[in-house]
């Protein structure tokens, strides 16, 4: 490939340059290209009516791959092999996509796909995901894939069908926005925390117009499924993407992983994958400094991602008093008291910010052995039939049924709850998932995001609750 | 794609409608429960669902959105930060539907903004003290020029607000942005082969 980069550049204009097929100007916005676009079933329809209606073709089929998660149900298919949709209108869709990728020679992976899952799941998993590469899907957490040094970001509809046409798509030059995370993160703090605290710390408007860029030797020492959850709510501070510089972390995630490189391909990619990274020269637009000792494991109490405390810390009145006030009342919480104790009624593990095998290891760590309080309705939904059969070959399954949670088929579930994996009016839910939103996760359902370990902490104390007296319990 | 609901009158007079509020996030414009769709029209009825409505579809009383006027107010003024949340193009095409042409707030989420643009819904941004009196007088009348960039407010004063200039470009002289980028063919070819694939 070649090297364009001037001396001092960012990861990110590293592979912003190496994708212009034009410059932007005052008058036009830049054409970048782009290598891998992902699609799933809710975004796409309207695109490929465009496309069918100007009588086009797709440019690149080879450089889409799609899956079907949003609109599935995660429940098992009936003894006749049929699935339960929740309404023939999700069913619709679903074949939509199904016809759509059809015509087009696009590689869909449906129910007869073993490697079918959640599309942010699914991408890195099988080496789809690649550092330097652009991104992108018709989904605001597309921010995932930047966990591996690509540039990768969430386009609307009408720039799905865009990126079908034309493989390109016009983009402004975004900002950057360099984080540095240091220091070691205590014990049973995980990425999840990190980013709810980073996103408390900026605000959910903190990084919009700019791409992050998450490093220092906190990010070093994260495995690839704790980068992706870092990245993956970046766009929850607002930001267009979030990045990771590649290194042999990420490299050994790749070896092997059938889209990726192979052979001596393998070799000169990894050779142009570790110039991927932000010169010392450089500089970003803004920066922020976190330090990464004092994270704690946090909940969310209000009604957007950065309304974050930790579990034992009183809830502030806030600065705009009048909108905290009012998300305090839909929550049915108090300010000047913490969240800790406060009943629960459903727990969600799930969601591409908190599937991945790692994370439903750090929930069974807790839930092994133990049970679910009575009364709570607890949903494991792994992100892939991949994650899926690795859980099931470790006797993941068994500990979380065995506990009296129910083990589902992959998907998005009720991390947008538009499948039928629903909670009802009034229940408050404790998810791994990434949007507290009012009625996120059902008309009038409440929401407390927090990590797996939190997430499993409160599924056997019924309760919100720290994951730290589980880890010293089990330290004993 | 097709920029379908494009405004042709490249100014937009009306009154406006207030919702005060921070930080409304795309899952309020349109509720998850109503993406199942596959069409782009007629989504103007799930527009702020769960606020007009009960879970049980009735629809809530005394709730000041139902007093909209979509004949009367096509301009929505609203607080910081909007349409943060998912990247749903559902957002803007809910908003058209419902009556609203142009949104007025301090702040708007990136992705929301570029689907709005694509529609042909204006997102005009004005300075906070501009906002409160906006919300201190609700149903101004305020005129938006597009090719000018201008905010007019009866009674009040002229603003100007930042809009992407190729996106007014498009859609004062109804470009299509698709056969902009397909005009560039030779070059995407060319980035094609310099990168081998
Ligand atoms: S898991 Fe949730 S956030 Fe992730 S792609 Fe699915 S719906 Fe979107």
């Amino acid at each position: 490939m070649p090297q364009q980069s001037p001396s001092d550049s960012t990861l990110f204009e590293k592979v912003w340059q190496r994708h212009l097929v034009r410059d932007e100007s005052a008058e036009t916005p830049a054409i970048l290209y782009i290598d891998l676009h992902l699609l799933h079933e809710v975004t796409t329809p309207q695109a490929f009516t465009e496309l069918n209606k100007r009588g086009l073709r797709v440019r690149r089929p080879d450089r889409c791959l799609a899956t079907i998660d949003h609109s599935v149900p995660t429940s098992a298919p009936d003894a006749d092999g049929k699935r339960h949709y929740v309404t023939g209108q999700a069913r619709a869709q679903v074949e939509t996509v199904q016809r759509n990728c059809e015509e087009h020679g696009i590689v869909l992976h449906g129910w007869d796909s073993p490697n079918r899952g959640i599309v942010h799941v699914i991408g890195p998993e099988l080496g789809a995901t690649q550092p330097g590469m652009t991104i992108v899907c018709g989904d605001s957490h597309t921010s995932t894939h930047g966990a591996f040094g690509a540039l990768a970001f969430g386009i609307g509809t009408t720039e799905v069908g865009h990126v079908l046409a034309s493989q390109c798509l016009l983009q402004r030059k975004p900002k950057t926005l360099g984080i540095r995370i240091e220091g070691e993160l205590a014990p049973g703090v995980t990425a999840k925390d990190v980013i709810l605290h980073i996103i408390g710390n900026i605000g959910i408007d903190g990084g919009t117009g700019s791409v992050i860029e998450y490093y220092g030797s906190t990010v070093r020492a994260m495995d690839m499924d704790s980068r992706m959850t870092l990245c993956n709510m970046s766009i929850e501070c607002g930001a267009r993407a979030g990045m990771v510089a590649p290194d042999d972390t990420t490299f050994d995630y790749l070896h092997g992983r059938p889209m990726a490189p192979q052979g001596a391909d393998w070799d000169a990619a990894v050779t142009d994958w570790k110039t991927l990274k932000t010169d010392p020269g450089a500089a970003y637009d803004a920066h922020v400094d976190i330090d990464a000792t004092h994270i704690r494991s946090l909940v969310t109490y209000g009604t957007h991602p950065g309304m974050v405390v930790a579990i034992d810390e009183a809830i502030p009145s806030g600065e705009s008093a009048e909108s905290t006030a009012d998300a305090l009342e839909y929550m049915g919480f108090q300010a000047g008291k913490s969240l800790e104790g406060e009943p629960v009624d459903v727990v969600f593990i799930g969601s591409c910010t908190n599937s991945r095998l790692s994370d439903l290891r750090a929930a069974a760590s807790i839930m092994k052995n133990r049970k679910v309080a009575d009364g709570l309705r607890v949903l494991v939904v792994p992100g892939s039939e991949q994650v899926r059969r690795a859980a099931e070959a470790e006797g993941l399954d068994r500990v979380f049924t065995e506990a009296g949670a129910q083990w589902r088929e992959a998907g998005c579930s009720m991390c947008i709850a538009m499948n039928g994996d629903i909670a009802a009016p009034g229940k408050l839910v404790v998810s791994t998932s990434n949007r507290n939103f009012r009625g996120r996760q059902g008309p009038l359902s409440r929401t407390i995001l927090a990590s797996p370990l939190t997430a499993a902490a409160c599924a056997i104390t019924g309760k919100v609750s720290s994951p730290q007296q589980f880890l010293e319990a089990d330290n004993d | 794609m097709t920029e379908q609901s494009r405004n042709s009158a490249a100014v937009i007079h009306s009154h406006t409608y207030n919702i005060p509020l921070d930080n409304i996030d795309t899952d309020q414009i349109i509720p998850a429960q109503f993406l199942t769709t596959t069409e782009r029209e007629g989504l103007g009825k799930f527009c702020f669902y769960g606020w007009r409505f009960n879970a049980d579809g009735t629809a809530k009383e005394n709730n000041p959105l139902h007093d909209h006027r979509p004949d009367r107010q096509q301009v929505l003024v609203t607080g910081s930060n909007f349409g943060c949340g998912s990247s749903r193009e559902h957002a803007p095409w809910a908003l058209l539907d419902y009556g609203i042409r142009a949104v007025i707030s301090s702040r708007f989420a990136d992705i929301f903004c570029n689907n709005s643009l694509k529609n042909g819904l204006i997102p005009v941004t004005a300075e906070e003290q501009v906002i409160e009196y906006l919300h201190k007088h609700p149903d101004s009348m305020v005129s938006i020029d597009i090719g000018a960039r201008q905010l007019t407010i009866r009674d009040y004063g002229t603003f100007e607000f930042p809009l992407d200039p190729f996106s007014v470009f498009c859609l004062t002289r109804e470009i299509d942005q698709l056969d902009f980028i397909l005009q560039n063919e030779q070059e995407i070819s060319a980035h094609e082969q310099r990168y081998g694939k």
